[in-house]
């Protein structure tokens, strides 16, 4: 194997691809890169069982062949080149590295060793990468990350038609995003649960290029994997990853149906006192908002600690209500609905409060992005 | 050595004394605390009660009843210090101080005599020195046991004392309307007028069984010892309300070595429902599980979680139990499990985040309703499936 790459596109591939390689790996050959260089030009490939990811490149091919190597070492090492093209070929039981006049020779694995890649499905629509990765930031805002509930770290992907939804829960807030794409085949339907911390990666590492690859299964045979595909300038990027088991919870029907009150508030003012009035509020303890007539209250802290207090302008329809939130989640909410003023409408105190985001405070709500989330009852 | 070593101290009407301790001008006016307009009364002093005005009345009700009465804001922060304070003044005479609530505690001063007195001259000496530091009253009751100790600084109310001395306690006791014992309420007290019992020696002189008929094996068989003047003789230390005892827990020793996982779990199981139970009765929710494993070598381990918000159910304490246990995968046989909560926090400052979806009443109030039903039948009535008929190990 030998070959000659830009330094850019190089650190870039290999960045890219030495991503998921795990930090301890449970056999020693899956913290290896795998480099092969063929027709497409190089090919750097990682997987650690559950994620897999391959990216392709342009580069000038001497000999074809394949190496693998140190993932991590190599990222090190391309990362802090000069800006020279570089070289690498196989040298007996190395891999050497040639960059102006900077030398690197390194270990290689047995390639025999190396487990079979898992192959893409076969592609099943496309969306815009931007969009894309916009709309799986706001899913993943809810997404659950403790392990005892495995099926709450991921996210689920809903597709029918040209339409695609994608939610995330945690028991105690709820996201849901719907967007539409382009299905390869105009009545495809599929659902999967994907890891969200994978989805959140890929989806933001793809936003180079101008559209993603969706790939995946529609039927539940099998170990179901999902696939995405990317170009960016300097080439091809996929991943596939393994989709979580479980039965997602039915979380739409979540979603109240009617409010007692609404309340549309500019989003960055909110987000401000929030902040301000949550700095007293001690861990797991909410916020208080009482929304009454023209206004928003927000209190925190106790009579034994310190307390905080500040009114925001608020644009209020119905009952007065005042409710509590923890504060982290509040704000992940208005965070994630992405929109100058935030529509919020309520029930009850005990009963969930739906986010959405709004142009402009005469507007409706754009109902592509909802939040839902649970307060924390009040003591007394 | 004294007869009389329990000292039940109260405050007398805590918030609104500590509400004007600074304006002496309304000692002698009645005085009611509470945001005024539509909140309800937090406290009211002596002559607001007079007045019929009690706490957690409306504030409108309240001033129809009293309508001189002044009306002033709580002094949260002054409450709290002033009730750190009265503790530590406690602390000063024994260690064995346990706080019941922010101005309540019993004492033991069985070992202070020698240096201060009997516990007659202890309880003058403490409400001197609590007026004098504090500027605000309060009342003890000088008993053998915590139960009549706690009756007896009641009707010392206000600024008083009283002691019961041993062969007082029932000609003390029996004369009382029932609703003056520790934990009879008004559907206990309903309960047991219908059964035409009016006073302690009413109760004293029913069969035990009718009064459990009535209400229930444990609570019945619990009054009646109660109305012939059982208690407890002794004072476990407790700083204060807000710093609970720190972590609860339960083990247990098989009665042979085991490496079966349904035993094992459902041992874990038991001891999760036993501390959760524990939990709610001393009123405290935590946030870290921990297990503890000891092999048939003796060799121990502990295994923990932190979960992400506060409980007291023996749901999320048996999830995160179980968890740890088979995340553990032993390979030795198991002499002994333990399952114990820590970072326990008084459930009164621990707000509970809500659930999605959660069925409404769900596990809060199922694991509540049998607490209930333990206190009326035992603790055998209500148990998870997977511990009915399983014999202790």
């Amino acid at each position: 194997m030998k070959f000659r790459v830009e330094r850019d596109a190089l650190a870039d591939a290999v960045a890219w691809a030495a991503r998921s390689l795990p930090l301890r790996p449970s056999v020693p050959v899956l913290a290896g890169l795998l480099v092969e260089t063929g027709d497409a030009g190089l090919v750097l490939s990682g997987f650690d069982y559950e994620t897999s990811t391959r990216v392709t490149i342009p580069a000038e091919v001497v000999d074809e062949g394949r190496a693998l190597v140190s993932g991590r070492l190599l990222a090190d090492i391309s990362r802090s080149l000069p800006a020279k093209p570089v070289e690498m070929a196989t040298d007996g039981a190395k891999v050497s590295l040639t960059c102006g006049s900077a030398r690197f020779s390194l270990q290689t694995m047995p390639v025999e060793d190396y487990p079979a890649l898992p192959d893409m499905p076969t592609a099943s629509g496309t969306v815009r990468s931007d969009v894309f990765a916009a709309a799986v930031g706001q899913a993943v805002t809810a997404a659950g990350r403790d392990d005892m509930l495995p099926v709450l770290t991921g996210v689920r992907v809903e597709i029918d038609g040209s339409h695609l939804a994608l939610m995330a829960t945690d028991r105690y807030r709820l996201s849901l995003r719907e967007l539409e794409w382009s299905p390869s085949l105009g009545d495809f339907t599929a659902t999967a649960l994907v890891p969200a911390k994978v989805l959140a990666d890929t989806a933001k590492s793809l936003t180079a290029g101008g559209d993603v690859t969706i790939a995946l299964s529609s039927t539940g045979t099998g170990e179901g994997i999902i696939g995405f595909e990317g170009q960016t300038a300097g080439g091809t990027r996929s991943t596939t990853t393994r989709l979580l088991d479980g039965e997602f919870p039915k979380v739409r029907a979540l979603f109240p149906s009617e409010s007692a009150t609404v309340a549309r508030v500019d989003t960055p003012t909110l987000v401000e006192a929030v902040k301000r009035v949550a700095l007293v509020a001690e861990r797991n303890t909410p916020v208080r908002l009482s929304f009454s007539k023209g206004q928003v209250t927000l209190e925190a802290g106790s009579g034994d600690e310190a307390q905080a207090s500040e009114s925001v302008e608020a644009d209020v329809d119905g009952d007065d209500i005042a409710i509590g939130f923890n504060p982290g989640y509040l704000l992940d909410g208005l965070g994630a609905i992405d929109a100058p003023v935030a529509h919020l409408a309520f029930t009850q105190a005990t009963r969930p409060a739906a986010l959405a985001g709004a142009g402009d405070l005469g507007a409706e709500p754009t109902l592509d992005f909802r939040y839902l989330l649970m307060p924390v009852r009040l003591q007394g | 050595m004294t007869d009389t070593p329990i000292l039940h101290i109260d405050m007398d009407a805590f918030f609104a004394s500590v509400s004007i301790r600074h304006r002496p001008e309304l000692r002698d006016v009645p005085v009611v605390v509470g945001a005024g307009g539509r909140g309800v009364v937090l406290s009211a002093t002596y002559p607001a009660r007079a007045c019929g005005v009690r706490s957690g009345m409306p504030m409108r009700r309240a001033l129809r009843l009293c309508p001189r009465a002044v009306v002033v804001s709580p002094d949260s922060l002054g409450v709290q210090s002033v009730s750190s304070a009265v503790m530590e003044t406690f602390r000063s005479v024994t260690p064995l101080v346990r706080a019941l609530s922010i101005d309540e505690a019993f004492l033991d001063v069985s070992g202070a005599a020698r240096r201060f007195g009997s516990p007659e001259q202890i309880g003058e000496q403490l409400r001197a020195r609590i007026a004098d530091e504090q500027g605000i009253t309060c009342s003890v009751g000088v008993a053998p046991i915590t139960t009549v100790a706690k009756i007896a600084s009641e009707l010392a109310k206000p600024d008083g004392l009283l002691v019961v001395r041993p062969d007082e306690v029932l000609g003390f006791l029996h004369p009382l309307p029932i609703e003056t014992l520790w934990g009879v309420g008004k559907k206990t007290a309903a309960r047991l007028h219908r059964l035409e019992l009016v006073t302690v020696a009413d109760l004293a002189h029913t069969p035990v069984s009718t009064l459990q008929h009535a209400l229930g094996p444990v609570a019945g068989a619990h009054l009646h010892r109660l109305a012939w003047g059982a208690g407890s003789h002794t004072v476990t230390p407790r700083a204060s309300i807000q710093e609970p005892e720190r972590t609860m827990g339960h083990q247990e020793t098989f009665g042979r070595d085991t490496d079966d996982p349904i035993l094992i779990r459902r041992e874990l199981l038991r001891l999760s429902t036993r501390v959760a139970a524990r939990m709610r009765r001393g009123g405290v929710v935590g946030r870290v599980v921990v297990i503890t494993v000891r092999f048939s070598d003796f060799r121990t381990i502990t295994r923990s979680r932190t979960l992400r918000e506060t409980t007291d159910l023996a749901a999320d304490i048996y999830a995160a139990a179980a968890e740890l246990f088979s995340v553990l995968r032993p390979r030795a046989r198991i002499r002994l499990v333990g399952v114990r909560v820590s970072g326990l926090v008084a459930a009164a400052r621990a707000p509970r985040q809500l659930v999605l979806g959660a069925r409404d009443p769900g596990w809060f109030e199922a694991e509540r309703a049998v607490d209930q039903a333990t206190l009326r039948f035992g603790s055998t009535v209500v148990r998870p499936a997977a511990l009915i008929g399983s014999r202790r190990p």
